[in-house]
């Protein structure tokens, strides 16, 4: 066992305790970043002006009758950046443009004395625009050719062999659509001035050290002139790592400017109409398997949707295409992906980071081949698993095949399946306007940023004089639990009691270049970094210890509390150990840091091992289906989930329900529609309230939800033996979206192939049932039998995938 | 601004020369309602005044992020005086509230005593960003609190068994909770922590306050930023001020006008509140007819039928949310007169009228004459709905069909209500209430003259839905294609019938 991994007796961490904060929540205590507001006085508030158009060039700007609004204090626009007028880190999304890419793109800003002020401003503002052609859906982008930054490939062993020696080949299209966060708490930042110029913005920031990048560049200061806090996030799920920065700036800007604190909360509409969502996706494959369902080979091209600039697109199309395989063993591979440039909003990470687009693709080929096949989908699915030795298409090995089968037996045991398939055939035979079905399906997810500088973690641990303890760390809180796994790692590793330790915000004057909190890396590399801070000072205590018991140090043990040293009963009280090392100038706090070992990636050759290892999971999800509307009703789900581990039960059971909920929304019933029509409204997003943009509610919560921790799965070489959990159980809502296919295809006869949108809503669900009925074949779905149709390959002209990272490691390489 | 505020109840007569400023009493401490315009919600107010713990989550009544509690009158005649109602703070005007008890999280409990729903919610892991937790915190205290709200009993004695997946053993009505989003937790611990609560205890001072009367309503007065609030004394001083101001907009719950003012930017110069006129709070029964309050709240109503009216019945789980529920009333789901607006179907299937009173006095108009154009009715500038009568008796054969994407707090891309009379396995009347398929609310005609004197049996039924299916003139949208709403008209009669053959 590693000194990582490895606990010691009693530990704090693995005990089921409430979010650290669960009190401050539940009393309105808790302050977001938009509560500072009423306690900071002469705060002026923006608002933006957002263009009409999809795609349009600005011809003029009249800021004059904004200024004539009363309580409008100042406009904002690109004349007033100092340093880059660039809201990202590729230059190629401005923070004032020039020329406006999506309905809703801010081209100014106006501060005024109170919202109402500034809303009023923004209306009089007047803005000449020249339209210019919009491209929106992203077939149409796909038919423009319309693309954007690299095309990179994944393959391995011989396609055109692999397909040739397959008994059945089919090939077909997948679309799906893309998701909004809704993060209940929109993008806030508060921004003011210090005494000597240096600007502090409190910001909801999933990404501290990015957000003080970007305000540097845009005020053109230095790093060092900027610091960045988080509080809490009111939710973030990935939309607050890329996204905030602009909003940060544009306060930051309007704080230099006014020398007044400024405050940018966007409205729920703006937020839905200016901010980055998950990549829809399209892809088209060819398939092969032998005569016993085994998968041979697979070609496919995914083409992400990924808005008006690049943001994270790069990345989470890497990741998309790193989790097409999802669990199952695939000789011969080869994807390409594509990233269109529409006149959308910029999408960007989203819990999964295209790891659900990529299984999801894979799914719905083994949901629509199964049938096909003469076989269940569940066999199907089970037949394909990974083994030990095997290895993904970009190379890295596996090494923990059996955990999937593990988790896959446990769910059909304690979800009963067998009995309940039996139960669902008989209910089917029974009822002629509705269908059930139970859809099960296994996700295999990779831990760790594909980009490898970003594997790295600092913590900066406080003993205080009286004994207590202060944490800061790179992470940031918005609800995962971070904070509260952060605190018991730390009980932990300098054994006293949960309370003794309390935890600070996140502030990039405390840990300077820390990575998003983001690829559920939060716990494992931060995590990492406080426990190596406090194994720091608990050594230095020991020595301390080791006089006043008279054992030599490593003999030492720190517990609840309590100090003691092997072959002694004499013990001494944390607090009075640190007083005393106090007064012995014994240094009493450290910086930690972490990096994760053993990762390498090549994102030119899309080859590497770039996972510190695989969260693993399996899903039973029944639904039952209504005959006359589509409208369906999830009745039990039953999970078995790989957490290693768990430094934190309650945490990680919270994560696992509220990604699989959070994925069922994006499956079912989330539904983005943009305005395709070639009206005045082109490019409108027409799902921009809550009214009209559902999430799920109380109604979806399944009535009967099982979920377990895979047992005995401790993780050599991550902190205490546990694994990420942030991510990888969204995708086991696929098991719902699976389910519901096999419930459209009961209403048809044997062997029904179908069809089904994504989101599945209760719409798309009836019509895939009706056709369904009215197959007499065995195909109501689009799977072609000829494999002769194939996905188009990555454009030769397409740029080179070449991060920043790994372009400065060559130039130190090649020193 | 200017401001005055009397009692309302007193006509203005008792009190006027002591009339109070404007206030709220906020978690038993009186805020004056200093700096509120007629258009600033009680959400801006609360956190203006640093209690921040309500949050904005959406400005238009779909998150309950912003709940809070008001101390109401009671919804039942069996029950204490006062109740604790939770509402959206985003869409009530803060002025609407003068001279009303508000609590908000911060006033159930602090940490390290929290009331027993934060505690509840606090262990069960019922929070992890925390941001929607006090608006959850507010709906399920309102629960929490709820007369006639009891623990189901077992036969063993034991409390434990729940009678639906939707109620708790405990008696906890999870619709509470419909109007509250969370994106965190999947809602399993927040459910568990509703299930979990007992009863409130003999010491509880919020328990205790329901045993008094709530506050009286006042007469409002409030004027500042070119605009006007104005809560009238009587109806007739209302419809007065409606005969004055051409421009002027009535709100009850405000859940309608709230988003126009929150989304887009709508200041009215002249907002009257007519939520607690007692002329339109009543509610009687006769051999004849049921008449409601059009001022009632649907909560008012839903208690105040208990499931008397089945058709009825069947819509208000189905009405938005409980949050919505608690300030929506009939009078405004058919003031607005929108065309997916749930109330108009149903009550058409169940032919009823409205009782509109101006100041020239009051007239009674049949539903189905009603609408005239997208969001136009008959009803005068000056008038306001009083009542809405429902004839007896009611159609023995009756059904609610709401077609949207979510089940709980959805608007609707169809609804279909239908009262059918079926005697002797022959369909005698028809009425069918059709939303979301034309400019208005409409009568399926067509279809009520197919069945009408027809076999309630299959050839029958199936022609009578592909008239069903050809009612309206369905468009395609955001919720739903003109095709699947043709095809729900169609699905809707043959489920009702599937349904009464006992073949669903």
């Amino acid at each position: 066992m590693s000194a990582l991994s490895q606990r010691p007796p009693d530990p704090v961490v693995g005990r089921a305790v409430p979010h650290e904060s669960a009190e401050l929540h539940v009393t309105g205590h808790a302050l977001y970043t938009d509560d500072l507001v009423p306690r900071t006085k002469d705060v002026l508030h923006a608002w933006p002006v957002q263009s009409p158009h999809a795609h349009a060039r600005v011809t003029g700007l009249r800021t004059a009758p904004a200024l004539a609004v009363p309580g409008v204090v100042r406009v904002l626009t690109g004349d007033d950046v100092p340093g880059v007028n660039d809201a990202g880190v590729k230059n190629d999304e401005p923070l004032f443009p020039d020329e406006v890419c999506f309905v809703g793109h801010a081209v100014c800003w106006v501060l005024g004395e109170t919202a109402e002020a500034a809303r009023r401003g923004a209306a009089a503002v007047e803005v000449d625009y020249e339209p210019l052609p919009a491209i929106v859906s992203l077939r149409e982008a796909i038919a423009a050719e319309s693309f954007q930054g690299a095309q990179p490939t994944v393959a391995r062993g011989d396609l055109g062999s692999g397909l040739e020696g397959a008994v059945h080949t089919f090939s077909g299209e997948t679309e799906l659509a893309g998701q909004e966060h809704f993060y209940l708490e929109t993008h806030a930042s508060l921004a003011s001035v210090e005494d000597d110029g240096r600007i502090f913005v409190q910001s909801s920031t999933q990404h501290p050290s990015e957000t003080q990048e970007i305000v540097a560049h845009v005020l053109g200061l230095r790093s060092s002139e900027v610091t960045v806090q988080c509080l809490r996030m009111g939710g973030g799920f990935g939309g607050k790592e890329m996204q905030p920065h602009g909003y940060a700036a544009i306060a930051a800007l309007g704080a230099r400017l006014t020398g007044r604190p400024v405050r940018l909360r966007l409205t729920r509409t703006q937020d839905l109409t200016m901010t980055g969502k998950r990549h829809g996706f399209h892809a088209s494959w060819r398939v092969g398997f032998d005569a016993d369902g085994r998968l041979q080979a697979l070609e496919a091209t995914l083409t992400s949707d990924g808005g008006w600039s690049l943001d994270l697109s790069e990345p989470v199309l890497a990741r998309a295409l790193c989790h097409v395989d999802n669990a199952y063993w695939i000789p011969h591979v080869r994807l390409t992906g594509r990233i269109a440039r529409t006149n959308k909003t910029s999408q960007t990470a989203f819990r999964g980071f295209g790891g659900p687009q990529g299984m999801l693709v894979i799914e719905d080929v083994l949901g629509r081949c199964a049938p096909l096949l003469g076989l269940e989908p569940h066999e199907l699915r089970r037949r394909n698993f990974y083994e030990d030795g095997q290895s993904t298409p970009y190379g890295q090995r596996i090494t923990q095949a059996g955990r999937l089968v593990t988790a896959w037996e446990q769910v059909a045991c304690s979800g009963e399946l067998e009995r309940r398939r039996a139960e669902v055939a008989e209910f089917n035979a029974t009822h002629e306007h509705a269908r059930r079905a139970i859809g099960v399906t296994p996700v295999k997810f990779g831990i760790s940023f594909n980009l490898t500088a970003f594997n790295q973690a600092g913590a900066l641990v406080h003993v205080y004089k009286d004994g207590s303890v202060l944490v800061n760390h790179g992470g940031t809180e918005m609800g995962q639990g971070l904070h509260t796994k952060m605190l018991q790692v730390a009980a932990t590793t300098l054994g006293v009691p949960l309370g003794s330790v309390r935890l600070a915000p996140t502030r990039t004057d405390k840990v300077p270049n820390t990575s998003a909190t983001a690829a559920s890396s939060g716990a494992d590399l931060n995590g990492a970094a406080v426990k190596d801070a406090c194994e720091q000072i608990r050594e230095r205590l020991a020595q301390v210890a080791a006089q006043r018991l008279g054992v030599p140090a490593p003999d030492v043990r720190f517990s609840d509390g309590v100090v003691s040293g092997l072959g002694t009963d004499e013990t001494v009280p944390w607090d009075d150990l640190v007083r005393s090392a106090y007064f012995a100038r014994v240094h009493l706090f450290a910086a930690g840091y972490y990096r994760t070992e053993g990762l390498h990636w090549d994102s030119r050759e899309m080859r590497g091992s770039p996972f510190k290892y695989f969260a693993h999971g399996v899903a039973a999800t029944e639904v039952e289906v209504d005959g006359f509307t589509g409208a369906y009703r999830t009745l039990r789900v039953d999970i078995v989930h790989d957490v290693g581990d768990s430094l934190s039960p309650l945490v990680d059971l919270g994560q696992i329900e509220g990604a699989y909920v959070q994925g069922a929304g994006w499956l079912t019933l989330e539904d983005l529609r943009w305005d395709e029509s070639d009206g005045d409204g082109r490019g409108r997003l027409l799902t921009q309230s809550a009214s009209t943009y559902k999430l799920p509610s109380f109604s979806e919560l399944p009535p009967v939800f099982h979920v377990n921790l895979l047992e005995q799965a401790h993780e050599e070489g991550a902190v205490y033996g546990s694994k990420a959990v942030g991510e990888p159980p969204l995708m086991l809502a696929l098991s719902l979206r699976e389910a519901l296919r096999q419930a459209c295809a009961a209403f048809g006869p044997a062997g029904t192939s179908v069809d089904l949108a994504s989101p599945a809503t209760p719409e798309t669900v009836f019509w895939a049932l009706q056709e369904a009925r009215s197959a007499h074949g065995v195909s109501a779905g689009h799977v072609d039998p000829a494999a002769d149709r194939r996905p188009p390959g990555p454009d030769p002209a397409a740029p080179e995938r070449r991060p920043e990272s790994e372009a400065v490691l060559a130039e130190l390489a090649e020193d | 601004m200017t401001t005055t505020s009397v009692p309302a109840g007193s006509g203005g007569g008792n009190d006027t020369g002591t009339a109070a400023p404007p206030g709220v009493t906020v978690n038993g401490a009186v805020l004056p309602l200093q700096g509120v315009t007629p258009h600033t919600t009680t959400l801006d107010w609360l956190r203006g005044r640093g209690l921040t713990g309500a949050k904005e989550g959406c400005a238009e009544g779909e998150c309950g992020a912003c709940a809070v509690l008001v101390a109401c009158p009671a919804t039942r005649p069996d029950g204490p005086p006062t109740e604790w109602v939770a509402v959206n703070a985003c869409l009530v005007p803060a002025a609407a509230l003068d001279g009303q008890e508000v609590l908000t999280a911060e006033g159930l409990g602090r940490p390290g005593a929290l009331h027993p729903v934060q505690h509840e919610m606090a262990v069960r892991g019922g929070s992890q960003c925390g941001y929607c937790t006090p608006g959850f915190v507010c709906s399920m205290a309102a629960e929490f609190y709820r007369p006639g709200r009891t623990a189901t009993t077992a036969d063993d004695g034991r409390h434990d068994a729940a009678p639906d997946p939707e109620h708790g053993p405990n008696g906890f009505d999870l619709h509470a909770l419909s109007g509250n989003l969370c994106r965190c937790t999947g809602y399993r611990p927040i459910r568990d922590a509703a299930y979990a609560l007992g009863d409130p205890d003999e010491t509880d001072p919020l328990a205790a306050r329901r045993a008094d009367p709530p506050p009286a309503p006042r007469h409002t007065v409030l004027e500042a930023d070119g605009a006007r609030f104005v809560r009238p004394r009587s109806l007739g001083e209302a419809t007065a001020l409606l005969a004055e101001h051409p421009d002027a907009v009535v709100v009850a719950g405000a859940t309608d006008v709230g988003v126009e003012v929150n989304l887009r930017g709508a200041r009215p110069p002249l907002v009257v509140a007519v939520d607690r006129l007692e002329e339109l709070r009543t509610l009687g029964q006769t051999d004849d007819e049921i008449r409601i309050g059009a001022g009632l709240t649907l909560t008012e109503v839903e208690r105040a039928l208990d499931g008397r009216v089945p058709l009825l019945q069947e819509l208000f789980p189905q009405f938005a949310s409980r949050l919505i529920r608690n300030g929506a009333t009939l009078g405004g789901n058919l003031g607005t007169a929108s065309p997916i607006g749930d109330a108009a179907p149903v009550l058409l299937a169940l032919d009823a009228s409205l009782v509109l009173a101006g100041p020239e006095g009051a007239r009674s108009v049949p539903l189905a004459d009603y609408f005239t154009g997208y969001r136009t009715t008959v009803r005068a500038r000056d008038e306001l709905i009083t009542e809405v009568v429902v004839p007896l008796p009611l159609a023995g054969t009756t059904a609610f069909t709401k077609i949207a994407k979510r089940r709980f707090d959805d608007i609707s891309s169809v609804a279909v209500a239908v009262a059918l009379d079926v005697v002797d396995g022959t369909v005698a009347r028809a009425r069918i209430g059709l939303g979301g398929v034309a400019a208005t609310p409409l009568r399926a005609r067509r279809t009520e003259e197919a069945l009408t004197g027809a076999p309630w049996d299959g050839a029958p039924v199936a022609h009578a839905a592909e008239v069903l299916g050809s009612e309206g003139t369905p468009m395609s949208d955001h919720r739903a294609s003109d095709r699947y709403r043709r095809a729900m008209l169609e699905q809707s009669l043959l489920r009702l019938h599937a349904r009464s053959a006992g073949a669903a």
